[in-house]
């Protein structure tokens, strides 16, 4: 059963200055300007999805029966351990973000280096949010796990779309790279303890 | 009875969904449904029955998800065998159809994504050719409206079938990419779809307020499919899935409020539509009405004429405009987008694009333009041109219902356009002239007009669909110029019942201080009942008049937009006299060291009075950049810093460029650069870029996606010395390996730079460039330093 929820946007200033590689760093010279506009901006393009389902999960050394695919991951079985179960989740702040980002990159590269980050520090809040909704209906999770970490192939992309309808759900669509579009998309695996 | 027939007369049932239906008959999670028309047909064509058995008129072939992109070669044999199973269930039943069901690429279009316009209309067209013996054409579940345009476009040039478009709406009232239902039925009425409306994503109560929306500006019927409601979670509160009871109650009520043709989507069963058919049957449909709206839109909104004027941005058009002639010349995008950007802050309605000059090819040029300008602003844009191809492929590739601009009563002009207006959609302005020119007088320019209302209808267009400009001339060569163009459009308004617009500036051509005399034209062309200006949104006057026409007309309601207009004018010339003072701290490279931009380009401005434009470029702008590209390298400051002063300097250079009068480029060095092939992520590259054209060097920027081979090509082309390549993820490496193997053998002259997050020195090394972009400093770096080898 694939739940669909939606949420309001945030962005959370401290990581969007990591992903600037300003962390630590005091802001200065108009730079708290340009992240002001820029969130003001953001915020009201910000609109959260996202849809998750749960797993049985069945891990026999790096081999893993993820319940909507078998893979093969030492990483992902070893943040597993003891879990019987997995939330499968895709999270999107949608397609506005990519449209502001883009027309920044016509206008002003500065604004929308800075939007690039902070559209970032929104799907990581978001993936948080859901995160803590899976929390609260289904207990204790692990540290979410997407493809590309660890040696997790990104070819399971390709299941995680199909076994969530990802695209019918949130209209998030996967190239053959890989590569997810809107862009700030996030799609994880979160064992639950 | 035909389905036109049917879904003229009476309420339409279509089936439930097919997916879920397959799944629970043993359809493993992951194979696409429309595998089973050709490896479990009867299992598809027993889905099919159980629908018509529940009482459903149309089915929908099982090809949803059926198109090149997913099935390549075999898209032609799964909707044949999907058509071919639904025809089976159907025999021997009568007044039951077949609707050929298209559903999304599964990819997003330029500028959100990859896909190009064209692309998507092609692998349309390959569905629709193969669906032989269906009733009509349903484009549903689409996020895109600009994807659903495509598809529309492809079936109404393969076919001439009923075509349904249905959208997937939020529970905020818009679609994945942002448009309203008001936008949808814009659209996707100009293309003369049967029917438009909403399905999947909400269950049918949630939805109440969407289609109340699309009832209220829908000529056309008005189709709902929604979900059964799956269980869902929003913000916080669990709502459950429906009862087929309930779900029917909700949608049957929709249909009480007008909603003429219903099914439903994910999870519904044979029993949803049994209840369903049954309930519909018993109620009465209400009649669907021709609203007369005159609308164009955008991908987010529409614009309406005939209430409040509308405001049309005038300053796209290269006509007595050097600077943008220059611009349009050189294919410098950046100012363009830039006026395009001006203009709607200053609130106007919508655009005016219009490239055509000597020299450039209007057919290329205006859609391109077009798509350009979309992804900077959401405003609807008014085509402006009198080449008929560019006409046409820029209303095609228009994310929206454009505006076109124009038509006139000659025979040749209508034969033209009137054409393009039916097939793309769109609210077309015409000219009161024709074969013997502009009549003098109002009742000449009058006559035309019905002349060409009447043509109009020849061609299915009505009323609605046209603006007349009564054609403001320059009242310095004619002293009735304004009375004849005032007159004439009064009558048609009053009389003919159609709406107006005029080019307001042409007024005053040939006098000084125009804006006077515009200005007092565009209050008696309002009063006149003017439903749209065609005007310069900067000057003070024009917004001044318009402002306060809105509060004399009673159009705004105690007067408080005039009052927020006048404060705002207000706190501008304070924050203008602030800045005066700050200006008078710091130079030039002060003001591009801390990224100030507009007082960057006040500075250049008045250095260039007493300087000239290589001083100030190599006194000021180089070194300004310089200090903070050090600062950057010894990490005092940060990317969005360094950013920051580039736009300064662009700004500065900006002025310089007015004075240079067409100098030669100083630097020698001609750099090609690219994202390589399957990677998106540009923006690593994009900032190389403007560091680049900061110090002076020719870039051209390939975009993103790009393959090796016109990589190879531009080199030669530009015959360029320098090649810059990104990749942003490990699995487009490979890419670039091929392309500086491709540019080794092809173009062994040419030096390649690399950069990109997965890469390192060792890495760049390894795949045989020639020198590695750890930072945006470091291209700059190198290509000065192969311009001193030059």
């Amino acid at each position: 059963m694939i739940k669909i929820i939606t949420g309001k946007g945030r962005v959370d200033r401290r990581e969007t200055m990591r992903y600037l590689g300003c962390y630590g760093v005091k802001c200065e010279d108009g730079l708290d300007a340009v992240l002001d506009e820029c969130e003001k901006l953001i915020l009201p393009a910000l609109r959260p999805a996202a849809c998750y389902a749960l797993f049985d999960v069945k891990r026999t050394g790096d081999a893993l029966d993820l319940g909507f695919a078998k893979t093969r991951s030492k990483a992902l079985s070893k943040n597993l351990e003891g879990c019987g179960k997995i939330a499968l989740f895709a999270a999107t702040v949608g397609a506005e973000t990519d449209r502001l980002i883009i027309k920044y990159e016509k206008l002003s590269p500065a604004r929308a280096l800075v939007l690039q980050a902070l559209g970032a520090a929104a799907a990581e809040c978001w993936c948080d949010d859901v995160n803590a909704q899976i929390t609260a209906e289904h207990g204790e999770t692990k540290p979410r796990f997407s493809c590309g970490y660890g040696d997790l192939p990104l070819e399971l992309q390709r299941e995680i779309f199909a076994a969530l309808n990802v695209s019918k759900n949130l209209g998030v669509t996967l190239s053959e790279n890989f590569f997810m579009t809107p862009t700030k998309s996030v799609t994880a695996i979160v064992g639950i303890k | 009875m035909t389905f036109s027939e049917k879904l003229k007369n009476s309420v339409v049932v279509f089936d439930g969904a097919m997916g879920t239906r397959l799944q629970s008959a043993g359809l493993p999670i992951g194979v696409p449904p429309e595998e089973w028309n050709l490896t479990r047909p009867e299992a598809v064509r027993a889905v099919h029955k159980s629908y018509l058995d529940a009482g459903a008129d149309v089915i929908l072939t099982n090809t949803f998800g059926a198109n090149p992109f997913r099935f390549g070669d075999r898209t032609g044999e799964i909707v044949r065998s999907a058509v071919s199973v639904a025809r089976q269930a159907v025999y021997g039943r009568t007044d039951k159809f077949i609707a050929l069901d298209i559903g999304p690429t599964g990819k997003l279009l330029k500028p959100l994504g990859g896909l190009d316009f064209e692309q998507a209309v092609e692998s349309y067209k390959q569905v629709v050719r193969a669906a032989r013996g269906v009733d009509l054409v349903f484009i549903e579940t689409m996020n895109d409206v600009y994807e659903a345009k495509a598809a529309v476009i492809a079936v109404k040039e393969c076919c001439d079938l009923p075509i349904f478009v249905s959208c997937v709406f939020g529970e905020d009232g818009k679609t994945m990419t942002g448009a309203t239902p008001e936008t949808a039925v814009a659209l996707f009425e100009g293309l003369g779809v049967a029917a438009v409306g909403v399905n999947c994503s909400l269950a049918p109560r949630q939805m109440r307020w969407v289609v109340e929306r699309f009832l209220k500006c829908s000529s056309v019927p008005v189709t709902v499919k929604p979900n059964s409601g799956l269980p869902e979670i929003s913000d916080g509160k669990t709502v459950y899935g429906l009862s087929s009871k309930d779900f029917c109650d909700d949608l049957l009520h929709l249909v009480k409020l007008g909603v003429r043709c219903v099914g439903g989507c994910c999870g519904t069963t044979p029993e949803h539509i049994a209840r369903l058919a049954s309930g519909a049957r018993r109620i009465v449909p209400l009649p669907v009405t021709d609203k007369k709206l005159t609308v164009v839109s955008s991908y987010t909104h529409p614009v309406y004429f005939g209430g409040q004027p509308v405001l049309i941005g005038e300053r796209i058009n290269p006509t007595g405009r050097k600077r943008l002639k220059q611009a349009i010349a050189e294919g410098d995008k950046g100012y363009i987008l830039n006026e395009a950007v001006t203009q709607a802050e200053r609130g106007v309605h919508a655009l005016d694009v219009n490239v055509g000059m000597p020299g450039v090819d209007e057919s290329q040029v205006l859609p391109n333009t077009v798509c350009e300008i979309q992804a900077v602003t959401d405003l609807p844009l008014q085509i402006d041109t009198s080449d008929f191809t560019a006409m046409e492929r820029a209303m095609r590739v228009y994310n929206g219902k454009p505006l076109v601009n124009s038509v006139n009563g000659k025979k040749e002009s209508m034969r033209a356009v009137f054409p393009l207006v039916k097939k793309y959609g769109g609210a077309v302005i015409a000219l009161t002239l024709d074969e013997d020119g502009i009549p003098a007088d109002a009742d000449g320019r009058i006559k035309i007009a019905k002349r060409i209302i009447e043509t109009a209808k020849e061609y299915g267009l009505g009323k609605k669909d046209i603006i007349f400009d009564t054609l403001a001339m320059s009242v310095s060569a004619d002293g009735n110029a304004a009375n004849a163009a005032l007159k004439s459009l009064e009558y048609i308004k009053k009389v003919l019942g159609a709406n107006t617009s005029l080019g307001v500036s042409n007024i005053s051509f040939g006098l000084p201080q125009r804006d006077f005399i515009n200005s007092a034209f565009f209050a008696m062309a309002l009063q006149a009942g003017l439903s749209a200006a065609i005007m310069n949104p900067l000057s003070a006057e024009m917004i001044k008049t318009y402002k306060s026409y809105m509060a004399l007309c009673g159009a705004d309601e105690n007067c408080l937009a005039y009052i927020d207009y006048v404060s705002d004018v207000q706190a501008d010339g304070a924050a203008a006299a602030t800045k005066q003072t700050a200006e008078t701290d710091g130079d030039l490279k002060y003001c591009i060291v801390k990224g100030l931009k507009s007082e960057a380009a006040e500075k250049a401005k008045k250095l260039l009075e007493v300087l000239e434009p290589l001083e100030v470029i190599d006194g000021y702008i180089i070194p300004a950049l310089d200090e903070t590209g050090e600062d950057f390298e010894n990490k005092k400051a940060y990317l969005p810093q360094l950013l920051m002063s580039a736009e300064a300097a662009s700004a500065a250079f900006e002025e310089v460029k007015r004075s240079l009068k067409g100098e030669a480029n100083p630097k020698k060095l001609k750099i090609v650069l690219a994202t390589v092939k399957g990677d998106v992520h540009d923006i690593g590259k994009n900032i190389v870029k403007t560091l680049l054209e900061n110090y002076g060097f020719k870039v051209n920027d390939l975009g993103r996606d790009v393959p090796p081979e016109s990589i190879v090509e531009a080199v030669k082309a530009d015959s360029a010395q320098l090649c810059g390549l990104s990749a942003l993820m490990t699995t487009t490496v490979p890419n670039m390996q091929s392309a500086i193997d491709l540019l080794r053998s092809d173009c062994p002259d040419c030096k390649i730079i690399v950069g990109g997050a997965v890469l390192t020195r060792e890495y760049a090394e390894q795949m045989g460039a020639d020198a590695y972009g750890r930072d945006a400093m470091a291209t700059v770096r190198f290509a000065e330093y192969l311009e001193r080898k030059l």
